[in-house]
């Protein structure tokens, strides 16, 4: 029995000692990033095509350039469920195997992983989500929201109600996921409210009440707001349009956010939501020649996951190509300013504050006007980016307005202050001086 | 003293003010509570038979409603895919009672519980693998549901009556009626109440607790696919719909997990009674409150009638 017992032992400690020196080889050899993940679950309609778009543009730079820098790039999936506790789980199982940069995808799991990233070293990049106050690169060294914080776009948005009938004593009803990702812009919406002289009303949605919001579109009729802005995520968007077409409120007045205009929620709908338009900050359709060399290297060759060739080009498909757009610049860049061909996610950080987006940059990249430029740099990381709007023409997104640039002069100083308040009870939290 | 006007007062002045309004909110409470009566009958049907919470419910409805749409896409003419959704959800019925449930006859009624909840993560993975995580259009004009909707101008003001909300309604009240027949005046609902009494018992006189079962996860199944149905055309069919039929619960609480008039009721009890609540004094307490609604009633009638409002009240000797 001792003898069988020590034989296992022996056996354990080998198989241990294989995964970890098969661990440090990959890590040693290639570009690991993790991607967290959702393809199950309630939310799994945005999760599907965001993991589908990340991964096959970087599996394509592997298929035509042998990576980035000759190095492989090495996508390992991790499911979260869209569940802030396994997404935790997630990064606590990946993050020995060298991973660079986590994209969580949802703001609960960002929320958790912005304190582990100084400790781990290794940057977090929320492109679009999480907490809008990490925009304060200073207070923030290892986290980055490019191409903008909520607060950004929100402000976008305003703009555009602005521009449309002005926002002065105006009604806005916010519809929003009852969760920190929905809360997330309320103080700055209560804030502008104050400054610009328009009120709120506010329409929560429980996660449990996404599909059935029939309450909230009656107080909305109640409320007769002027115009609407939606805070969705998942089958809460297409449900809302549903609802507002319903109550016949007029579709061209209700805008969502980038999370809440995709192709798979509005295929849902179809001619009903015709007019309901939505913010977005990446290209939609197929027409750039780095989405037909991931056609070409990964979708046609079999090499991706997903499963209609139709949808390459969707939305949501795009914003996780953008995405890995970004992970893949600032790789690029931290090889060069270190020389090194393998980085660690030190080196990471540092390539997501010096990479450079620009319009020139985005032709080469065969993403010719896909998105706005987007610059890295120490202090601000959000980029500065811009936001458009695009409108659902009953089967299709169309672009509605050229790029909006947020109102940054209000913005910033709201999302210092924000950033201050975040640290206050963390005393030993790591900051930064930018030059 | 503003409080008390605010919950005593304002809200029937806001209800005469827009009487019309208040018909439309009234209108929505009742089809929602039509369609929670829905959800809340796929739960009763199983809890006579078997005496257990079948948790995995929600879930067959999005399978139910994912299995119509999907073979739907395939090629499927509309009303072949709603038979051949109907035969699949036979052979689940069928493969339950033969996989799990035989196996259980006699077990204590956490075990059939624990079971069910299997089942759910089971009918998720097969879905999700079989489905995918998208978002599907329900065929909601293919199977001939009437889609638009009529405008009347009662007190000078608007209600909106959507033609589907109507077809809702009348698919709940057929279904339920039809179910109440069978189940109450022939053998097989007799049969049943005797299975759900004692397992042992009714084996004893006759009655065959295989057939029984197959035929009680079979008619849930068919209440799961009209509930998919409906439910996927209000919005989408995707796994969140699943969700929903969590509010099932503190209907059969009022109701108690036995009746089936009982689910009638509690699900209309708790439509009007959220919609009600959350447009007259939600705003009270700061909006969101249909959320929760449900449930503070379901404890209320926890308080004070522990066995819902038609159930069995149960006393065991000690």
């Amino acid at each position: 029995m001792k003898k069988l017992l020590m034989t296992g032992v022996a056996l354990a400690t080998l198989a241990g000692a294989a995964l970890t020196t098969a661990q440090m080889a990959q890590a040693e050899d290639s570009l690991y990033v993790p991607s967290l993940s959702y393809r199950t679950g309630p939310f799994a309609s945005g999760g599907v095509p965001i993991a589908n778009g990340y991964a096959d543009y970087l599996n394509m730079l592997n298929e035509r350039d042998g990576g980035i820098g000759g190095v492989k790039v090495v996508v390992e999936e991790c499911e979260t469920g869209y569940n802030a506790q396994k997404g935790v789980e997630c990064y606590e199982s990946t993050k020995g195997k060298g991973a660079l940069v986590y994209n969580p995808y949802s703001t609960g799991i960002t929320l958790q992983l912005i304190p582990k990233a100084p400790v781990d070293k290794i940057p977090v990049l929320s492109m679009g989500y999480g907490l809008s106050a990490v925009a304060v690169g200073e207070k923030f060294p290892w986290t980055f929201n490019y191409p903008t914080s909520y607060w950004g776009q929100m402000t976008a948005i305003l703009k555009h109600i602005d521009a449309n009938g002005g926002l002065k004593g105006k009604k806005i009803g916010y519809i929003y996921l009852d969760a920190g990702y929905g809360t997330e812009p309320i103080p700055l919406l209560d804030k502008l409210a104050t400054d610009m002289g328009f009120t709120v009303a506010k329409f929560p949605v429980g996660v449990k009440e996404m599909q059935n919001q029939g309450s909230q579109w009656l107080n909305v009729r109640k409320e007769r707001p002027d115009w609407m802005i939606m805070w969705g995520w998942g089958a809460m968007n297409a449900t809302a349009v549903k609802e507002a077409a319903k109550i016949k409120f007029p579709l061209d007045k209700f805008i969502g956010n980038w999370w809440a205009g995709s192709h798979a929620d509005m295929r849902a709908v179809g001619e009903e939501g015709k007019g309901y338009t939505a913010a977005n900050f990446s290209g939609v359709g197929k027409d750039f020649p780095a989405v037909q060399d991931v056609i070409k290297y990964v979708v046609d060759a079999g090499k991706s996951q997903i499963d209609n060739k139709d949808h390459v080009g969707d939305v949501l498909y795009n914003r996780g190509l953008f995405n890995a757009v970004i992970v893949a610049e600032a790789i690029k860049v931290a090889q060069e300013k270190t020389g090194k061909k393998v980085i660690t996610g030190e080196d990471m950080r540092m390539g997501l504050e010096n990479f450079d987006l620009s319009e020139a940059r985005l032709k080469e990249l065969g993403l010719e006007g896909f998105g706005a430029p987007i610059k890295g740099s120490c202090a601000d990381h959000e980029g500065g980016g811009a936001v458009y709007l695009m409108q659902w023409d009953g089967s299709d997104w169309k672009k509605l307005t050229d790029p909006i640039v947020p109102m940054q002069d209000i913005v910033r100083p709201l999302l210092e202050q924000a950033a201050d308040d975040y640290l206050k009870d963390k005393p030993n939290w790591e900051t930064q001086k930018c030059s | 003293m503003d409080i008390l006007y605010n919950i005593f007062i304002d809200p029937f002045v806001q209800m005469g003010n827009a009487p019309d309004f208040l018909l439309q909110v009234l209108w929505s409470g009742f089809v929602g509570g039509t369609l929670y009566s829905l959800i809340a009958l796929g739960f009763v049907l199983i809890f006579k038979a078997s005496g257990v919470f079948n948790f995995a419910q929600g879930i067959m409805v999005v399978f139910a409603a994912l299995t119509l749409v999907g073979l739907y896409n395939l090629g499927l003419p509309a009303w072949l895919a709603l038979i051949a959704t109907i035969g699949v959800m036979a052979l689940l019925a069928i493969g339950v009672e033969r996989v799990v449930l035989r196996k259980l006859v006699n077990q204590p009624d956490i075990i059939l519980f624990m079971a069910t909840i299997g089942l759910t993560y089971f009918l998720i993975g097969l879905g999700e693998s079989i489905f995918g995580g998208e978002p599907k259009k329900m065929i909601t004009e293919e199977l001939g549901l009437p889609s638009g909707s009529t405008s009347f101008e009662p007190f000078g003001g608007l209600v909106i009556i959507e033609h589907l909300d109507v077809a809702a309604v009348v698919m709940a009240i057929v279904l339920v009626t039809g179910l109440a027949i069978f189940f109450n005046k022939t053998r097989i609902g007799r049969a049943l109440r005797a299975v759900a009494d004692d397992h042992q018992a009714a084996l004893s006189v006759g009655i065959s607790l295989n057939q029984i079962w197959a035929i009680v996860w079979f008619a849930a199944g068919i209440v799961a696919l009209a509930t998919g149905i409906m439910w996927g055309a209000k919005s989408d069919v995707s796994f969140a719909l699943q969700i929903v039929a969590l509010k099932a619960l503190p209907v059969l609480i009022i109701g108690g997990f036995t009746s089936i008039p009982g689910a009638i009721i509690g699900g209309l009890i708790i439509g009007f009674g959220e919609k009600l609540f959350e447009i007259y004094w939600g705003s009270l307490l700061g909006s969101g409150v249909e959320g929760w609604f449900a449930y503070v009633i379901a404890l209320i009638f926890l308080l004070f009638r522990p066995q819902g409002l038609f159930g069995e009240k149960i006393i065991e000797r000690i």
